[in-house]
C-alpha cells in the first residue's frame, strides 16, 4: 500500500485521526473498495466513527496488494506522528503511508519543509474488521446544520455533561440535558435549547420522537466539521436505534454512530441505580460514567451466537475488564438497525425478552466469565 | 535606585558583584540549564559560568560574560560557590513573570566569600526584595575532555527546525540516537519507542543546516534520553545550536542564546554515550 497526501488534505487527515481518538483507544485502518478506511470503537461499543477517505483524497492512492488488509493500531501512536497539528500546513508538504508486510510496520513518512525528513515506522496488529451496522436512508429523521450551529449550541451544556436528549417536533428540535435520576433533577442545572427548522439547511422530521444519546463523543466530529466548514447531517429514528452524524464531501465521507438510550418499558430508567449497582463500581474506565445507561448500544455485526442471550444474574466484578473481549468479527449483512440490547458491563441492562427480537448479543462475554469459548481474545 | 543606596561599607566586603538591569538575562539562561538541584558557579574576569550536572554523565554550563551585566566587579582571579538552583530561580523570579514592556526586575548579585550566602538584591517598581541563599562548598565539574581536536563530525542548524523534532520526540524511547554521516541519512535522530521508530533526518543541503562538516565515516551514537530531554529547554531560547560528536562518542551541544537585550550567551550541554551493557 502507498497513499500519498499532500497539502491540506496532510491536515485533514490529522484531523480526522484526533477526532477518531475521542472515540476509542484503538485506530482500525482497513483499504477498502472505496478507498481508506479509519476507524474506531468505544470499548462499551456505543460509539463507533468511520472516516472513509476515497482515492481522490491522495495524490497518490495505491491499495495494498492484499485486498483485504486490515489492521489496527494504538491511536496514541498514530497521533503522535501528526502531533503539532497547528503547524503541519505551515511545515508539511507531504505525508506518505506506507505498508511494509514483511515487517509488520505501517510507515509514515513527513516531507517537511527546509529539506527535513520525518519517518515513522509503526507496529500494528491484525484485526478483524470492524463495522457498524448502519442504514443512514432507513432514518425516518434528517437533520442538516452548518457545523457552527452545532457548535455554537453545544457549548451551552457543560463540557462534563454526558448525555444530551434531543427531541424534535414537525418544527422544532429542543437540546436538554439528560439527567439520570429523578431525586438528581432537583439538584441538577438543566438547560434546554431549541431551536427552529428554519435554522437548519435540512429539516425532515418523519416522526416526533426523542432521542438520548451520548454528547462527549460528538464533539469529536464537531471540531473535524468545523475545521473542515462541512454541514453535519444527523439521522436519527426512535429511541434505541442509533444517532448517525455524517459530514461528507467529494474524497471524504465520515460517519459517527452513538447508540441511544432505548425507551424503557419502565418508567425510571434508574433501576439501575445504586442497589443493583456493581458494589465496586466507581467510575469505569470507560466513556460511559453512569450505569444507567443500560440499554446503550450499538448494533454491532457479530458472528451470531449460539443460543439466545442469557441474563445476568449478578453483577460480576471483573465485569469491566470484559470490555475488550468483544467479538470483532467479518461484517455481516443486517438490516436496518433494530431495537438491540447490549447488556453492558454494568450488569444492568436486562432487556426484557419481549425487547430482544433477534439478539446478536455479546451479553454472554460481557457477564460470565466462563463463556469464553467464542471469544477471541484481543493480543494485545 | 534603592539598590545602590546600600552602604559603601557593605561593598567592600564583598568580593563578587554583579548587576543586571534585568535579572531575566540571566534567570532564562539559568531556567535552560536547571536539570538539577545544584548549581556550580564560578565567576572569573570574564564572566559566570554556571554548571550543573546530572548522574556523572551530562552535564550543562552557561556562559554570562562580564560584558552582559551592568556592573561586574570580582576581586579574587575565581570565585567558586554552589548553590541550589531552584532557590536560586524562585528568587529571581520573585515579582511573578510581568510582561508588562518596561518593567523588569533589577538584580544586584553580591558573595562575601566562602562560608558567606550569596545575597540577592531584586527590585521592581519601589520594591526592594533581599534574598540570603546559603552556599556550599563548590564541587569540581567534570572535565568532559572534548576538544575539537578529537571532533569527528560537526554540524550547526538553525534551532527552529529542531525545536519540533524535540518537542515531538517519543518519550518512550530509552535512547535518542544521533546519526552523522557524509552520504544520506547526514544528520538523523532516531527514537525506538513502544510504537515503533522514528526518524527525523536533516539534509546537508537544507537551509536549516549551516554547516555540515563530516568525516569519512559515518558515526551512530546513543545517548539516554532522559538525559538530553531537559536540554530541550536550551533549544527553545536558543537560535542555533551546534551538534558535535568526538571519537569516543561523546556529545557536544552548544546553543547560542539572544537575551532579551540581543546579547549572545552560550549554553552548551556535554553527554556520554550510552553503552550497551553486555549481560543480555
Amino acid at each position: 500500500m502507498d497513499c500519498v497526501a499532500t497539502g491540506g488534505n496532510v491536515k485533514v487527515l490529522a484531523k480526522a485521526i484526533h477526532s477518531l481518538s475521542r472515540i476509542g483507544e484503538e485506530l482500525y485502518l482497513e483499504s477498502v473498495e472505496d478507498g481508506l478506511a479509519l476507524r474506531s470503537v468505544n470499548s462499551s461499543r456505543s460509539a463507533f466513527a468511520c472516516f472513509l477517505l476515497s482515492p481522490l483524497f491522495f495524490q497518490k492512492y495505491q491499495a495494498p496488494s492484499d485486498q483485504s488488509f486490515r489492521c489496527k493500531m494504538p491511536i496514541k501512536s498514530i497521533q503522535a506522528v501528526f502531533k503539532s497539528l497547528a503547524s503541519l500546513d505551515r511545515s508539511v508538504e507531504k505525508c506518505r503511508i506506507q505498508l511494509d508486510s514483511e515487517k509488520n510496520r505501517l510507515t509514515i513518512t513527513l516531507h517537511c519543509k527546509h529539506g527535513l525528513l520525518k519517518t515513522h515506522n509503526l507496529s500494528f496488529q491484525d484485526c478483524e474488521s470492524l463495522q457498524a451496522v448502519f442504514d443512514k436512508e432507513s432514518c425516518a429523521n434528517v437533520l442538516q446544520a452548518q457545523p457552527r450551529l452545532m457548535v455554537d449550541t453545544v457549548l451551552h451544556f457543560p463540557p462534563s455533561l454526558e448525555e444530551v436528549n434531543l427531541s424534535v417536533t414537525s418544527d422544532r428540535v429542543w437540546l436538554r440535558n439528560h439527567v439520570e435520576d429523578d431525586a438528581d433533577s432537583l439538584r441538577a442545572m438543566m438547560t434546554e435549547l431549541c431551536l427552529s427548522s428554519e435554522e437548519f439547511d435540512h429539516f425532515a422530521v418523519g416522526t416526533q420522537t426523542s432521542v438520548t444519546f451520548c454528547l462527549k463523543e460528538l464533539r469529536g466530529l464537531l471540531v473535524f466539521a468545523d475545521s473542515s466548514g462541512l454541514p453535519v447531517s444527523m439521522y436519527f429514528d426512535e429511541p434505541g436505534s442509533p444517532v448517525i452524524l455524517s459530514v461528507t464531501d467529494s474524497v471524504l465521507e465520515a460517519n459517527f454512530v452513538l447508540a441511544t438510550l432505548s425507551e424503557d418499558s419502565h418508567p425510571k430508567k434508574n433501576h439501575v441505580n445504586s442497589d443493583t449497582k456493581h458494589p465496586d463500581t466507581e467510575q469505569p474506565p470507560d466513556d460511559f460514567m453512569s450505569d444507567d445507561m443500560d440499554s446503550f448500544l450499538i448494533a454491532m455485526e457479530t458472528s451470531e451466537l449460539p443460543g439466545p442471550s442469557h441474563v445476568p444474574t449478578s453483577p460480576p466484578p471483573p465485569t469491566n475488564n470484559r470490555k475488550h473481549s468483544f467479538i470483532e468479527d467479518e461484517a455481516l449483512a443486517e438490516g436496518p438497525p433494530n431495537k438491540k440490547f447490549c447488556s453492558l458491563f454494568f450488569s444492568s441492562v436486562l432487556p426484557t425478552p419481549s425487547q430482544l427480537p433477534n439478539q446478536t448479543m455479546q451479553s454472554q462475554e460481557v457477564l460470565a466469565s466462563d463463556s469464553e469459548d467464542e471469544n477471541q481474545t484481543e493480543t494485545s | 535606585m534603592p539598590l545602590s543606596t546600600q552602604s559603601q561599607a557593605d561593598a567592600d566586603q564583598y568580593i563578587l558583584i554583579a548587576s543586571l538591569d534585568n535579572a531575566r538575562n540571566l534567570s532564562n539562561i539559568l531556567k535552560a540549564i536547571s536539570l538539577r538541584d545544584h548549581a556550580i558557579f564560578n565567576a572569573t574576569q570574564n564572566g559566570l559560568k554556571v554548571t550543573v550536572e546530572d548522574s556523572k554523565c551530562l552535564q550543562a554550563n552557561a556562559f554570562i560574560q562580564a560584558e552582559i551585566f551592568q556592573e561586574y566587579i570580582i576581586k579574587e582571579d575565581a570565585v567558586g560557590f554552589q548553590v541550589n538552583l531552584t532557590v536560586l530561580l524562585d528568587c529571581l523570579t520573585i515579582f511573578g513573570g510581568s510582561t508588562v514592556p518596561g518593567v523588569c526586575t533589577a538584580l544586584r548579585m553580591c558573595y562575601n566569600g566562602y562560608g558567606y550566602p550569596l545575597t540577592l538584591f531584586l527590585e521592581e517598581g519601589g520594591v526592594v526584595t533581599v534574598c540570603k541563599i546559603n552556599t556550599q562548598e563548590p564541587e569540581e565539574p567534570i572535565d568532559f575532555d572534548f576538544c575539537s581536536t578529537n571532533v569527528t563530525n560537526k554540524v550547526i542548524l538553525q534551532s527552529e527546525s529542531l525545536k519540533e523534532a524535540f518537542s515531538e520526540l517519543d518519550m518512550t524511547s530509552e535512547v535518542l540516537q544521533i546519526t552523522m554521516s557524509p552520504s544520506h541519512p547526514y544528520f538523523r535522530l532516531s527514537t525506538f519507542g513502544n510504537s515503533g521508530n522514528a526518524h527525523y533526518d536533516y539534509p546537508k543541503d537544507s537551509d536549516m543546516m549551516e554547516l555540515f562538516h563530516c568525516t569519512s565515516e559515518a558515526s551512530t551514537c546513543k545517548y539516554k534520553m532522559s538525559l538530553l530531554k531537559p536540554s530541550t529547554k536550551a533549544l527553545a531560547l536558543s537560535c542555533k545550536v551546534s551538534v558535535r560528536t568526538d571519537s569516543r562518542g561523546f556529545l557536544s551541544l552548544q546553543y547560542l542564546v539572544r537575551n532579551d537585550d540581543g546579547q549572545i550567551c552560550f549554553v552548551e550541554y556535554y553527554c556520554c554515550p550510552d553503552e550497551e551493557v553486555e549481560e543480555e
